[in-house]
């Protein structure tokens, strides 16, 4: 069956099917809203057809930030929270999606980080090939977008808790082989100094470059994967998340779909795992780590696994918690601040910070979002 | 409507929640000094960050909380022990609380990364908390990252000597896997192996972990005793299952193995701790006076502390003091972006309770260390008797610096 005819069989139903968990009244959110049928997905058009006013305030809001904000609020805040955001972003499409959660975006992430730390350069000279940062971090993405597609290619059969535990179980091993071995992830210390390339003149380092450099790449992987989910392979992986025995019966290649979904979030998870070590200047097992896989579930899931920009907004409110909730309660205690945002914001609005948005707008608003 | 009343509710909570984010922080008064302090309030060594931070608090209240008429103001933040999470709070504090001095941060790996940090801002003086790992000072010093505590290695001084006279000649080493007890072996095997011990086997385990079982099965039968450098909970962990797998090698631990919160562990196997000999920048039952003095006061002041100053609490204790010296040094004068504070720390002789502490011309401390062994005293508290007291311990171990090389998991070696 060619894309064009599948998306015209699709388009009766699959307002239906990409939100068969919401009740009635949401259904109208669908993802497929606004896309004409029977017309060719151009490009341009498609660009044409997605920027709104909003998305430019949003733009030039983004731009103007860093020329407003202090250094520490660039670099730390807004340029942790995207990088962060992409790897949770990666998680979040293939949940939201896929209906796969994968504990292992981190990892995959992590392996672009030590690829990068490994082939380029670091404080280990022992270690470390010094190889130029335009092979390496294409390599690095690569690698890891191959590693993603493995995770994916063992872990597609499953399903459910069944998927998470699996990943679970890959970021783990990963996160000890990379604390055990010495002679190529150098153990417990990691590999330090791992620091952007100076090109053009440029420190990519520095805030306000470094933040760009994030936003272009965030923004990158935001289109990618809003195209992605129109596109006839989103709308097939939906089916297939939705239904994958009658998409099977369809004849539709569930596992090559679903593989092809880890490989797609393996590449974003990559390209934010390396802007994540650059962030870091240094990658350990820490980063690795259970924690971190775990973190991400919860970024992805603040934001609202059905919406890609949720990744972001997540992203910035556990970036925000992570160091700013010292600040509110004294010493050990403050921890309790982070859960207990994170447990209000999943007990009031199970589709997280974005889910709650919509609702405010319909409640108050008035104005059907789109 | 009442659904609607719920949502609208529901949001107002929410919204206050992130509303009050949003206004932490700002509004301090003029004539304040503010000084950073982080340590682990997280991780394997939450217990020790905590008295880490009751003895630099200690050195703040010993002043009154004032320097030369300004108020010290102490801005916390906290890291789990990895470097990333100590270099984002080192950054949150130094950008954005703008902390003109900071104290931090506890274990070594963290050390090394704010170290590295610290290149990055000129302006702004660091001074280590309680992390030992040798690098920091030795492997591209930053000027501006002092360190008013022996390190690792230093602390471990005398022990080798110590181990090899009290009848040990063949010794495992079980140690976790990282900078700070490297440095650890590396002290206490450098005497040891001139003495003419010999180490057959070390068995490097990653920090945090809970099972010992596969270390404690390749003990080797002829060992005379174990040198056990882990920390916290680990220590604790470990301790445990020897007992419990019938071992009875006598052990020789490291600094932070029978640091007191180590020693103030409730389990019902704590009594086979007795009679551990260690080695560290200080003994709960040295009787010098300024020493007594400053238990007294710690206890005072921290009820719900220790029943003696941590090794963690003490370090930030000496480290915070420092700052707050060389502070007072300086008239609280920051405005030339600390140039005139830095000369003064590094020219400081630093007084503390255990003795008086220099710098090299790597801004590392050349103090004393003592030689322990663990003993109960009447009140069933466990605390470390003072063996011996070696003064004036630098950072090469008396080694010249051509020919020293930085403790790792092969140097030094003597099997």
């Amino acid at each position: 069956m060619s894309a064009a005819n599948w998306r015209k069989a699709m388009n009766s139903g699959a307002g239906r099917m990409a939100m068969t968990a919401r009740p009635a009244p949401v259904a109208s959110i669908s993802v497929l809203t606004g896309h004409r049928e029977s017309e060719p997905v151009s490009w341009i058009g498609f660009v044409r057809g997605q920027i709104s006013a909003r998305h430019v305030i949003v733009l030039t809001l983004l731009i103007v930030y860093p020329f407003v904000a202090t250094p520490f609020f660039t670099f730390q805040i807004a340029a942790q929270a995207l990088a962060l955001g992409m790897i949770a972003l990666s998680l979040a499409f293939l949940g939201g999606y896929g209906g796969m959660i994968s504990l292992a975006q981190m990892t995959v992430a992590g392996i672009a980080g030590y690829v990068v730390a490994i082939f380029g350069t670091s404080a280990s000279e022992a270690i470390s090939l010094n190889w130029p940062w335009w092979v390496v971090v294409p390599f690095a993405v690569a690698v890891a977008t191959i590693a993603g597609a493995l995770i994916g290619w063992l872990s597609v059969r499953t399903e459910g808790i069944y998927t998470i535990m699996i990943t679970l179980a890959i970021g783990v091993a990963f996160h000890y082989l990379t604390l055990q071995n010495y002679s190529v992830f150098n153990g417990f210390q990691g590999l330090q100094r791992v620091y952007p390339p100076t090109v053009l003149g440029i420190d990519w380092r520095s805030p306000i470059p470094f933040y760009f450099l994030c936003l272009f790449f965030a923004l990158a992987a935001y289109c990618a994967v809003k195209y992605v989910i129109r596109a006839p392979f989103g709308v097939a992986l939906q089916g297939i998340r939705d239904n994958p025995r009658r998409m099977r019966a369809l004849g539709f290649h569930v596992t090559a779909h679903r593989v092809t979904a880890y490989a797609f979030t393996a590449a974003i998870a990559a390209v934010g795992g390396v802007l994540f070590t650059w962030y870091n200047g240094l990658v350990t097992p820490g980063s690795v780590g259970t924690s971190w896989l775990i973190n991400v579930l919860i970024i992805a899931v603040l934001g609202g696994m059905r919406h890609p920009i949720g990744a972001f907004l997540g992203a910035i409110v556990f970036v925000l918690l992570q160091n700013f909730a010292i600040d509110l309660v004294d010493r050990e205690r403050f921890n309790l601040v982070i859960g207990g945002v994170f447990l209000a914001i999943v007990l009031f609005s199970p589709d997280g910070l974005v889910g709650l948005w919509m609702r405010l707008k319909r409640r108050f608003g008035g104005v059907e979002s789109r | 409507m009442s659904v609607q009343k719920r949502v609208f509710v529901r949001t107002l909570v929410g919204a206050a929640v992130v509303a009050s984010l949003g206004l932490a922080g700002s509004a301090y008064a003029q004539e304040t000094i503010k000084v950073g302090l982080l340590a682990t309030l997280e991780g394997p060594f939450a217990a020790g960050g905590a008295d880490g931070m009751r003895g630099a608090e200690l050195a703040v209240r010993e002043r009154g909380g004032m320097v030369a008429g300004k108020k010290i103001e102490l801005v916390k933040a906290s890291s789990d022990a990895k470097p990333d999470v100590a270099v984002n709070a080192t950054r949150k504090l130094v950008e954005q609380d703008k902390v003109q001095v900071m104290v931090g941060p506890l274990s070594g790996g963290e050390g090394i990364a704010v170290k590295d940090y610290a290149k990055t801002q000129p302006t702004v003086t660091f001074i280590n908390g309680g992390s030992g790992a040798q690098a920091t000072t030795l492997v591209n010093p930053a000027e501006n990252f002092f360190r008013f505590n022996t390190e690792g290695a230093q602390w471990m001084v005398g022990l080798g000597n110590a181990a090899y006279g009290k009848g040990y000649k063949k010794m495992m080493v079980i140690a976790e896997d990282y900078a700070f007890p490297y440095s650890q072996v590396q002290g206490f095997m450098t005497e040891y192996c001139k003495a003419g011990g010999k180490v057959p086997l070390k068995a490097w385990v990653p920090l945090g972990g809970k099972d010992y079982a596969s270390v404690i099965a390749r003990i080797p039968k002829d060992v005379d005793a174990l040198l056990v450098v882990l920390g916290g909970a680990d220590a604790v962990n470990f301790l445990n299952q020897y007992e419990q797998a019938g071992g009875d090698k006598p052990i020789v631990g490291g600094s932070i193995t029978v640091s007191q919160d180590v020693l103030n562990y409730r389990g019902k196997r704590r009594e086979s701790l007795l009679g551990t000999m260690s080695a560290g920048p200080l003994a709960d039952a040295y009787d010098g006076a300024e020493w007594k003095k400053f238990v007294a006061d710690y206890k005072k002041n921290f009820p719900d502390g220790y029943p003696s100053p941590s090794l963690f609490a003490y370090v930030y204790y000496m480290n915070m003091k420092a700052a707050l010296d060389g502070l007072a040094a300086v008239n609280g004068d920051l405005s030339d972006g600390g140039k005139k504070y830095r000369e003064a720390l590094s020219k400081m002789t630093l007084k503390t309770p255990t003795g008086d502490v220099k710098l090299d011309a790597n801004r590392q401390a050349i103090g004393s260390t003592f030689v322990t062994e663990v003993v109960k005293d009447d009140k069933g508290n466990f605390y470390n008797k003072v063996v011996r007291k070696i003064d004036n311990v630098n950072q090469t171990l008396g080694i010249p610096a051509a020919e020293f090389k930085i403790g790792s998991r092969d140097v030094p070696d003597c099997p």
